[in-house]
């Protein structure tokens, strides 16, 4: 790297330099460090000749390192003069020497200006997100009244699409999980009550637990993370190639087209995926009663007979279409919100993700009051 | 000027810079290009059209590697793309710079990081220097350092394709594909992409391989033009020679309504 580029003999008022070698992007580091020393010589210079004669190569970063060069000087007050340049060089000078150079914007702002600028952009991100989930329920309230008014407008081809898509193709999938979740619950549960004699109860703690709460939970974290980021990714998509624009233009209402099979479909389908589960839970808790815990299905069964009720498994089913319009919601929502780039739609699906798992254990949350206050 | 350099050009025995020999390509079953032959020389403004589908740009993609080839042989700078080490393919893919259709801008980066991010991972350059070097390249292209920290999700389509031609100088290429440049600009915007090319063409001594379908284009920049159908070189020359070309193609594409003198017709008949 220590190729002389540049050289420099000053006499009098008169600085020499003589350019050599290849002036290009390559060299580009080391010819900078030889240009700034030579442009800090110090003494007053009145005139500045630059020969380029024995310069093989230039490119745009040598030439801009000249330019440099010839403009430090000039703003010195020194009559700088280029000589020797190549021909096939003088319209990149030319063309150089012409660019006004405007400092791009610094970005050394006060940093705690910053930082409640974030926070309140946040605060007013998540009022804005609030008032378009609320849009997007209204406007599927008047959609629905308007498919009930004529049902030949609702998709059905749309829906039992999306049906495939969002239950049946889960199905096996949340078995397993809501299996492995039943027979964790009660082994944790069989070692800690072994303790106290009260093995037995594990049966009672895996029905209840299973049917009005994890049941339903579990699938619904499954959906959101499995169906709530496909809505998204395939709604914002859509809208960065304009075919939303384009449904609008041929007089379709998006919310009708896109978004009613959606939420239909996981409406449908979440208490379905909600049952499925909480059957494969209790299968899961029962096998580990027996096998680890020694507790018989004939036992089983009996004691989950008596511990539980109908009502228990009706907490737990009735929450289940809710939070499907909670996650259908907010997945819509976030897809149509993204904008041109594909970084925005991977914000948007991860949003929609965040958004609708702590939506959903919010609102079974707040099901855990409702139902509290009514005796269920 | 531009049919200046290219007789300078013709004059220093034409190196070739790009030979595409006996080329197959295409998808599957379908094969798009049969066994093709191109060469594009040293300085030379080469216009590629063809119809829609004919495969120009598998083709330019064939040509870049993005597309792999049934058989045949690419030489660039006289390297044998295919029997090249991956030292070898990366120092020629440095001496290249693609302008993709859409602009192939990287989203989540603003146009200055855009600018630099070639150079960041070629050269080992200071902030400022890549900072002015990009403002540079901007200017050349005729945008100003106003867009730097915009995205591009930002910029119109006619900025979109500058910042993107600004990508595809910022390593200072030997040569530039362009793919349709001017396509989805209005003719004001094409024309001052078209006076660009040629002028960037002249100032950094590029070599620019061009798939168009824009007429004029090919009128006032191309010192060459190559056309495309049925997956084979019809006819490769300049304006001249594809204006007396006899082939029915030929006399479609450049004596059709859209040509210039097409719509002169046009026009005497209207009056």
């Amino acid at each position: 790297m220590s190729v002389t580029l540049l050289e420099g003999t000053a006499q009098g008022g008169q600085l020499k330099l003589a350019g050599a070698g290849a002036w290009i992007a390559e060299n580009a580091r080391s010819l900078e460090a030889q240009i700034e020393d030579e442009t800090r010589r110090a003494g007053k210079l009145k005139r500045v000749d630059i020969d380029m004669g024995r310069v093989e190569r230039l490119d745009t970063f040598g030439a801009w390192l000249l330019e440099r060069l010839v403009r430090a000087y000039s703003s010195r007050g020194c009559d700088t003069k280029v000589t020797g340049l190549k021909d096939d060089y003088r319209l990149l000078m030319d063309e150089l020497h012409g660019i006004k150079l405007v400092e791009p914007p610094s970005h050394h702002d006060n940093q705690l200006a910053d930082a409640i600028s974030t926070i309140g952009e946040n605060i007013f991100a998540v009022g804005h997100s609030f008032s378009s989930m609320l849009n997007m329920v209204g406007a599927l309230a008047v959609t629905s009244l308007r498919v009930l008014t004529h049902p030949r407008s609702f998709r059905f081809t749309a829906l039992v699409h999306q049906l495939d898509n969002v239950a049946w193709r889960a199905v096996p999938i949340v078995l397993l999980i809501t299996f492995l979740i039943g027979c964790i619950i009660a082994q944790q549960g069989l070692f800690h009550f072994r303790k106290f004699g009260a093995d037995v109860y594990v049966v009672d703690m895996v029905g209840i637990l299973v049917l009005r709460e994890l049941g339903v939970l579990i699938v619904c974290i499954m959906v959101a993370g499995r169906s709530g980021s496909a809505y998204t990714a395939e709604l914002g998509s859509m809208k960065m190639r304009e075919e939303i624009d384009a449904l609008r233009t041929m007089g379709f209402d998006p919310i009708e087209v896109l978004v009613m099979p959606r939420i239909a479909a996981l409406i449908i389908g979440v208490p379905i995926l909600t049952f499925l589960g909480s059957i494969a839970a209790l299968y899961g808790g029962g096998l580990v009663c027996w096998l680890y815990g020694g507790i018989d299905p004939d036992i089983f069964l009996s004691r989950l007979k008596e511990s539980i009720s109908l009502q228990t498994f009706e907490v737990g089913m009735i929450k289940a279409p809710f939070m499907a319009i909670i996650i259908g919601v907010v997945a819509c929502v976030e897809g149509l919100a993204v904008k041109g780039s594909a970084e925005s739609l991977g914000l948007q699906t991860t949003a929609s993700v965040v958004e609708s798992i702590f939506l959903v254990i919010v609102l079974d949350g707040l099901f855990a009051i409702f139902f509290a206050s009514i005796g269920m | 000027m531009a049919q200046e350099t290219s007789k300078t050009n013709g004059r220093r025995s034409k190196e070739v810079v790009i030979e595409v020999r006996d080329v197959v390509s295409g998808f599957g079953e379908h094969v798009v290009l049969d066994h093709i032959d191109l060469d594009v020389y040293r300085g030379e403004i080469l216009g590629f059209v063809g119809g829609s589908g004919a495969g120009k740009s598998v083709l330019m993609r064939t040509i870049i590697g993005l597309l792999p080839k049934h058989k045949g042989t690419i030489k660039v700078f006289g390297t044998n793309m295919e029997a090249a080490s991956d030292t070898e393919r990366q120092a020629i893919e440095r001496r290249w710079g693609i302008l993709f259709q859409q602009g192939a801008l990287f989203s989540s980066l603003t146009v200055l990081e855009n600018l630099q991010f070639p150079v960041r991972e070629y050269l080992d350059l200071p902030q400022q220097l890549l900072d002015e070097l990009a403002v540079a390249k901007l200017e050349m292209v005729g945008l100003d350092a106003s867009v730097c920290d915009k995205f591009p999700s930002e910029l119109s389509g006619g900025m979109t394709k500058r910042v993107a031609l600004a990508r595809a100088l910022a390593l200072d290429p030997e040569i530039v594909f362009l793919d349709e440049p001017t396509s989805g600009l209005d003719p004001i915007g094409a024309g001052e992409f078209d006076t660009l090319i040629a002028t960037l063409q002249r100032t950094l001594g590029l070599t620019v391989f061009m798939v168009t379908h824009d007429l004029d284009s090919l009128h006032t920049v191309c010192d060459r033009i190559a056309v495309l159908a049925d997956g084979k070189v019809i006819a490769a020359g300049n304006m001249d020679t594809m204006l007396a070309s006899t082939h029915p193609w030929l006399r479609a594409y450049f004596h059709g309504k859209r040509s210039r003198e097409g719509s002169q017709y046009d026009k005497t008949a209207r009056v």
